[in-house]
C-alpha cells in the first residue's frame, strides 16, 4: 500500500481562531477505498477537520494534499473539483428543491453545455439533461430514494434527509467522501441501512470515506483505520482494536 | 418523426400559443390600429406592460431565484433607457433613418435594445463583481448605493443632463428624432415590442429550467453546501446579476420607446412613481418568489390596477375617503406588501410556473388538496 | 482658510444629525438584525408634529425647541406601532429577506400616508425658526447659534445614550438582547419588551434629529426623511452597525464628506461620494470601522 499515492494528505495542518488554537498539527493519510474513522469528543475539532479539507476554512498552517495535488488557498468549489466531497452535520439540504434537483445541482461543474445551448435548448441540451437525470435517479436508486425524486427535499423524513445528502455528495464525482455523523439521530433500522448504503457505494465507486461518528460500535464494526483527536490535537491512531485498548483514547472520552 | 417528451410538448404548445396569439395581435392591430381607445389607451397600455413584464422577471431571477435582495435594480434600468435612447439619437443625426421609417430603423430599434442590454449588463457585471461578495442586508444596501450612484452620474453626464435628455445637450425630443414613440409609431411597431417581451421572457425561462437555474436555487437555499457541491458560488452569482441586469436595460430601451423624454428622477429609489426599485419588488413578491410566469402574471395586474386606480370611472363612485386613499396608489401597495408577506412570506404563487399543459394536473392536484384541508378541517371539528 | 474650517463646521453639523440618526438605525439592527428603512420616515414623522407643536409651545410662553418633546412621544409611539403591527409578525414567520422587504413597505406607507392625510398633504411646509438667529463672529468665520445648539444637544444626547446602553438594567438588557436572545430570555429578560423600547428610543432620537434638521433647513416634506435616513444608515454601517460610538464616527465622517464634496468639487457629486464611500467600506471591511468580522457557523 505505502508506494501508491494517498487520496488525501494532510500535512501539520491547523487553524487558530482568535488565541484559540481548534485544530493543530493534524496529519492524516488515507489511500483509495479505505474506511477511515475521526472520532473525539465534543467539541474536539473534528468538524473544524473537514472544514479545513473541504476549503470552507482557510488553514493558519499546513496544507491539504488531494491526490498528489496540494490545495493551499483554494475555495470550496475548486476542493470539490479535486475530488472531495462532503455531508454536514446539521443538514444543509436544497430545501426548496426536489430530491432529483438537489443530486443534479451537484452535477453542475460537470455539465458541458453554456448559456447559449440553454438558451436555445439545443440537441447539446436536451442529450445532456437527459444523462443527468438518468444518472441522478441511479445515485438516488443507490440511496434508496428513487419513488421520492419529485417531492420537495424538506418534506423527507430525517432519515433519508441524510441518504439525499449521500447521494448529493456522490454526484459531485468525488475520490473522497467526508461523511459528517451520518448517523446521529437514526433509530437502529436507519442505521443499518445506511450501513448497507455506505458498503454499497464503496462497492460500487471504489471512493475513500473518512467518517465522523459518536455511534462507537460502528465505527470499530467498519473502519479499518481510527484517528482520535481531542482539543485539536491527535492523541492516538491505528487499528479500532488498539484504538479501543488506548488508555489515553479511554481517558479523553471518560474526561480525565 | 421523433417522438416529443411531456416537456417536448409542452414546448411545441406554448410556441402554438404564442405565435397564435402574436398573429392575433397584429391582425387586431392592422383592424383598429387607427382608432380611438384602441390605439390611445390599450396600446400605450400594453407597451407598459411589456416592460414592466421583463423588469420584474428580470428581478425574479436575483430576488426570487438566487435569494438576494438587490435595491439597485432601476440603476441598471436607467442605464438601458439612456443607452437606447442616445443611441437613436446618434444615428438620426448621422441620417442613418428619417421619420422612423424603412428597414434601417427597424434594424437601428433593435441594435438599440440590444445596446441597452449589454451595456447593462456590463455595468451589472461592475457592480455584481464587488456587491456580490456580500450578503443579505449588506448587499441590498450596496445595491442600493450602486443604483444612487448610477444614476447621479447619469445626471452629471453633460450629455444627459439633470434635467432629462429633452432638456440636456442632447436637446432633442426623443419623439421627434429618436426612438420615442406617439401612439401611431407605437401601434405600428406594437409587434416590436411584443417580439422582445417575447424573446426575453423565453430567454430568462431557458436560464431558470438549466443549470443555471439549479445552481443558482441551489445557492439560495444553502450556499455553503452548494460550494461544497462543486457550485462555483460567486462566479454563479455574478452571472445571474449580469443576465437580470441585462434584461433591465432591455427594459429600459422599451421604455425609452414609451416616453418624450427621460429624466432620471423616474428612476430613482426614493421616488412615488411606479417605476421605482421599490414597486418592481412590490410585482416580483406578489407573483411569488421564484416564479417568472408569476411575475409575468403580476407586473399585468399590477399595472391594470394601478391604471384603474388613477383614470377607472368606477373609482368616482366610491366614498371620498376612499378615493383619498387612490390619489397615493403606492399606500394601498404598501398595505397589500406587508399582508402578503405576513401570510405567504414566498408571495402569491411562490415558486409554482404556470403551464398550459400541465393546467389540468396543477388545477387537479390543487382542488384535491383543497379538499383533503377542507376534509381535514371538519375531521378536526368533529373531534371537538 | 477660513472657508476650510468653515466646511469642517458645517460638516460636523451635519455629521451629528446624521450620527443622531443613525444611532436609532443602529440599536434595532443591533437587536434585531433588521435594517429599519422605515427610521428615515420616522424624522418626518417628527417634523411634521413640531410644524404643530412649535407654535403650542410658543403660544405656552416655551421656547420653540421644546416642542421637540412631544414630537419624541410622537415619534416613540410610531415606532413601537411599526414594530408590533409589523415587524414582530414577519419576524416570527418569514426569513431576513422578508423582514427587509417589509421595513422597506413600511417605508412606503409612511410616507404616503402622511400624503394622504389632509392636514399634511403632499406640498412641503415650512418650519418656523427653531434657534435664535445670527452667531458668533470669530475672525472671519462665523458660528452661527444652531450650529452650536445642534452640536452640543447632539453630543449631550449619545453621551446620555451611551450611559444609559453601559450603565442601567434597561440599557443591559438591551445589549444581553442584542448579544443572544435564547440566553437573555433565560435570564428572565422579557426580550419583545426589550425590543419595543429599542423602537421607541430609537424613534425618540430620530425626533431629536428632526428639530436639528429643520433648524438648519426649515422645510418639511413627506419623502425628506429617505434620503437623510440613507445616509444616516450609511454613517451607520461606515462605523460598524450595531456599535453606538461606530454611529457617532460614522455620522462625522459622512458629514464631513459630504460638506468637503459639496464646497470642494460639486455639490450635485455630494451624494456619489458618501456612497461610493460607504461600498468601499464594505468591500473592504464589511463589518465597519470598529467593527468585527463574524464569520458563519458551519
Amino acid at each position: 500500500m505505502a508506494e501508491k499515492t494517498p487520496v488525501l494528505e494532510t500535512r501539520k495542518l491547523g487553524i487558530s481562531f482568535g488565541g484559540l488554537k481548534a485544530v493543530n498539527d493534524f496529519n492524516i493519510k488515507i489511500y483509495p477505498g479505505e474506511l477511515v474513522g475521526l472520532i473525539g469528543p465534543n467539541g474536539a475539532g473534528k468538524t473544524t477537520v473537514f472544514n479545513l479539507l473541504t476549503g470552507v476554512y482557510a488553514p493558519t498552517e499546513g496544507t491539504v494534499i488531494l491526490d498528489g495535488q496540494p490545495l493551499n488557498g483554494k475555495k470550496t468549489y475548486q476542493f470539490v473539483a479535486a475530488g472531495v466531497a462532503r455531508t454536514f452535520q446539521n443538514i444543509r439540504l436544497f430545501r426548496n428543491m426536489t430530491v432529483i434537483e438537489n443530486v443534479k445541482a451537484a452535477f453542475t461543474k460537470d455539465v458541458g453545455y453554456n448559456l447559449f445551448h440553454a438558451s436555445f435548448r439545443t440537441k447539446k441540451f436536451w442529450e445532456t439533461e437527459k444523462k443527468l437525470t438518468d444518472k441522478a435517479m441511479e445515485l438516488l436508486d443507490i440511496c434508496g430514494l428513487a419513488d421520492k425524486a419529485d417531492v420537495l427535499a424538506s418534506s423527507l423524513p430525517y432519515g433519508r434527509q441524510r441518504k439525499l445528502e449521500i447521494a448529493r455528495a456522490l454526484a459531485t464525482d468525488m475520490k473522497l467522501l467526508l461523511l459528517d455523523e451520518p448517523a446521529a439521530g437514526m433509530n437502529p433500522t436507519e442505521t443499518a441501512e445506511l450501513l448497507e448504503c455506505i458498503n454499497t457505494i464503496r462497492k460500487r465507486f471504489g471512493v475513500a470515506i473518512l467518517l465522523i461518528e459518536h455511534d462507537m460500535s460502528l465505527v470499530m464494526n467498519i473502519c479499518q483505520w481510527i484517528q482520535v483527536i481531542d482539543y485539536g490535537q491527535t492523541i492516538a491512531s491505528g487499528l479500532p482494536e488498539e484504538i479501543a485498548a488506548n488508555p489515553r483514547v479511554i481517558a479523553a472520552y471518560l474526561g480525565e | 418523426m421523433k417522438k416529443l417528451g411531456r416537456t417536448g410538448q409542452g414546448y411545441l404548445l406554448n410556441t402554438i400559443i404564442i405565435v397564435l396569439l402574436f398573429t392575433a395581435a397584429q391582425l387586431v392591430t392592422a383592424a383598429f390600429g387607427g382608432e380611438g381607445s384602441f390605439k390611445l389607451v390599450l396600446v400605450p397600455s400594453i407597451w407598459q406592460c411589456c416592460y414592466l413584464m421583463i423588469l420584474a422577471a428580470s428581478l425574479n431571477l436575483v430576488l426570487g431565484f438566487l435569494g438576494q435582495l438587490s435595491l439597485g435594480h432601476c440603476g441598471f434600468m436607467a442605464v438601458g433607457a439612456y443607452t437606447a435612447a442616445l443611441l437613436s439619437l446618434a444615428c438620426e443625426r448621422a441620417e442613418l433613418f428619417k421619420d422612423k421609417e424603412g428597414v434601417v430603423f427597424i434594424l437601428v430599434l433593435f441594435a438599440c435594445v440590444l445596446a441597452a442590454g449589454i451595456l447593462s449588463a456590463l455595468i451589472g457585471l461592475l457592480v455584481g463583481i464587488p456587491a456580490l461578495r456580500l450578503k443579505g442586508d449588506y448587499l441590498a444596501i450596496i445595491t442600493l448605493g450602486f443604483g444612487m450612484i448610477i444614476i447621479n452620474i447619469i445626471n452629471n453626464l453633460p450629455f444627459c443632463g439633470q434635467d432629462g435628455l429633452a432638456l440636456g445637450s442632447a436637446a432633442a425630443s426623443l419623439y421627434k428624432n429618436g426612438l420615442g414613440f406617439g401612439t401611431k409609431s407605437k401601434v405600428e411597431f406594437l409587434w416590436a415590442a411584443l417580439l422582445v417581451t417575447i424573446i426575453s421572457i423565453t430567454l430568462m425561462f431557458m436560464f431558470v429550467r438549466s443549470k443555471y437555474g439549479r445552481a443558482i436555487r441551489a445557492i439560495r437555499d444553502d450556499e455553503i453546501a452548494a460550494a461544497a457541491s462543486g457550485i462555483n458560488t460567486s462566479y454563479y452569482k455574478v452571472l445571474t446579476f449580469a443576465y437580470s441586469a441585462f434584461f433591465a436595460g432591455v427594459a429600459g430601451a422599451l421604455y425609452s420607446c414609451t416616453n418624450a423624454t427621460l429624466s432620471t428622477s423616474s428612476f430613482a429609489f426614493t421616488n412615488g412613481g411606479i417605476l421605482n426599485s421599490t414597486f418592481i419588488v412590490v410585482m416580483v413578491v406578489l407573483g411569488g418568489m421564484g416564479s417568472i410566469t408569476g411575475s409575468v402574471a403580476a407586473a399585468v395586474i399590477m399595472f391594470f390596477i394601478n391604471y384603474q386606480i388613477k383614470n377607472g370611472s368606477w373609482v368616482d363612485a366610491l366614498p371620498a375617503a376612499v378615493q383619498a386613499v387612490f390619489q397615493y396608489p403606492m399606500l394601498v401597495y404598501a398595505i397589500v406588501l406587508i399582508v402578503v408577506i405576513m401570510f405567504r412570506p414566498r408571495g402569491i404563487f411562490g415558486s409554482y410556473e404556470f403551464s398550459l399543459i400541465n393546467l389540468k394536473r396543477d388545477l387537479k392536484a390543487a382542488l384535491e388538496r383543497r379538499a383533503a384541508a377542507r376534509s381535514e378541517r371538519k375531521e378536526a371539528r368533529s373531534n371537538g | 482658510m477660513s472657508t476650510f474650517i468653515q466646511t469642517l463646521i458645517v460638516g460636523i453639523r451635519l455629521g451629528s444629525v446624521y450620527a443622531l440618526v443613525a444611532l436609532g438605525y443602529t440599536m434595532v439592527y443591533g437587536i434585531i438584525r433588521l435594517i429599519n428603512f422605515a427610521h428615515g420616515d420616522f424624522i418626518m414623522v417628527g417634523g411634521y408634529t413640531m410644524i404643530f407643536t412649535v407654535p403650542v409651545a410658543l403660544a405656552l410662553g416655551l421656547p420653540a425647541w421644546a416642542a421637540v418633546a412631544a414630537a419624541a412621544v410622537v415619534c416613540a409611539l410610531v415606532g413601537m406601532g411599526t414594530e408590533l403591527i409589523a415587524y414582530r409578525p414577519v419576524r416570527k414567520k418569514g426569513s431576513n429577506m422578508t423582514a427587509l422587504i417589509t421595513a422597506i413597505a413600511m417605508s412606503l406607507f409612511l410616507e404616503n400616508l402622511a400624503q394622504a392625510i389632509p392636514a399634511i398633504g403632499p406640498n412641503p411646509k415650512v418650519a418656523s425658526q427653531i434657534f435664535a438667529p445670527g452667531g458668533i463672529e470669530i475672525g472671519t468665520v462665523t458660528l452661527e447659534y444652531t450650529t452650536i445648539f445642534t452640536i452640543i444637544i447632539s453630543a449631550v444626547v449619545m453621551l446620555l445614550l451611551y450611559w444609559f446602553t453601559q450603565r442601567t438594567r434597561m440599557g443591559r438588557a438591551m445589549r444581553c438582547v442584542a448579544e443572544d436572545k435564547a440566553a437573555a430570555t433565560l435570564m428572565g429578560i422579557n426580550v419583545n419588551n426589550t425590543i419595543l423600547l429599542t423602537f421607541a428610543i430609537g424613534s425618540g432620537l430620530a425626533a431629536v434629529a428632526a428639530l436639528m434638521y429643520m433648524a438648519q433647513y426649515p422645510r418639511i416634506y413627506t419623502t425628506m426623511g429617505s434620503l437623510l435616513g440613507l445616509k444616516a444608515f450609511v454613517s451607520a454601517v461606515l462605523g460598524g452597525i450595531g456599535i453606538i460610538p461606530g454611529a457617532v464616527l460614522g455620522g462625522v465622517v459622512i458629514g464631513l464628506v459630504e460638506s468637503f464634496t459639496t464646497s470642494y468639487i460639486s455639490s450635485s457629486m455630494a451624494d456619489t461620494f458618501v456612497f461610493l464611500i460607504l461600498i468601499i467600506v464594505l468591500v473592504l471591511k464589511p463589518a465597519g470601522i470598529m467593527g468585527k468580522n463574524v464569520g458563519e457557523k458551519v
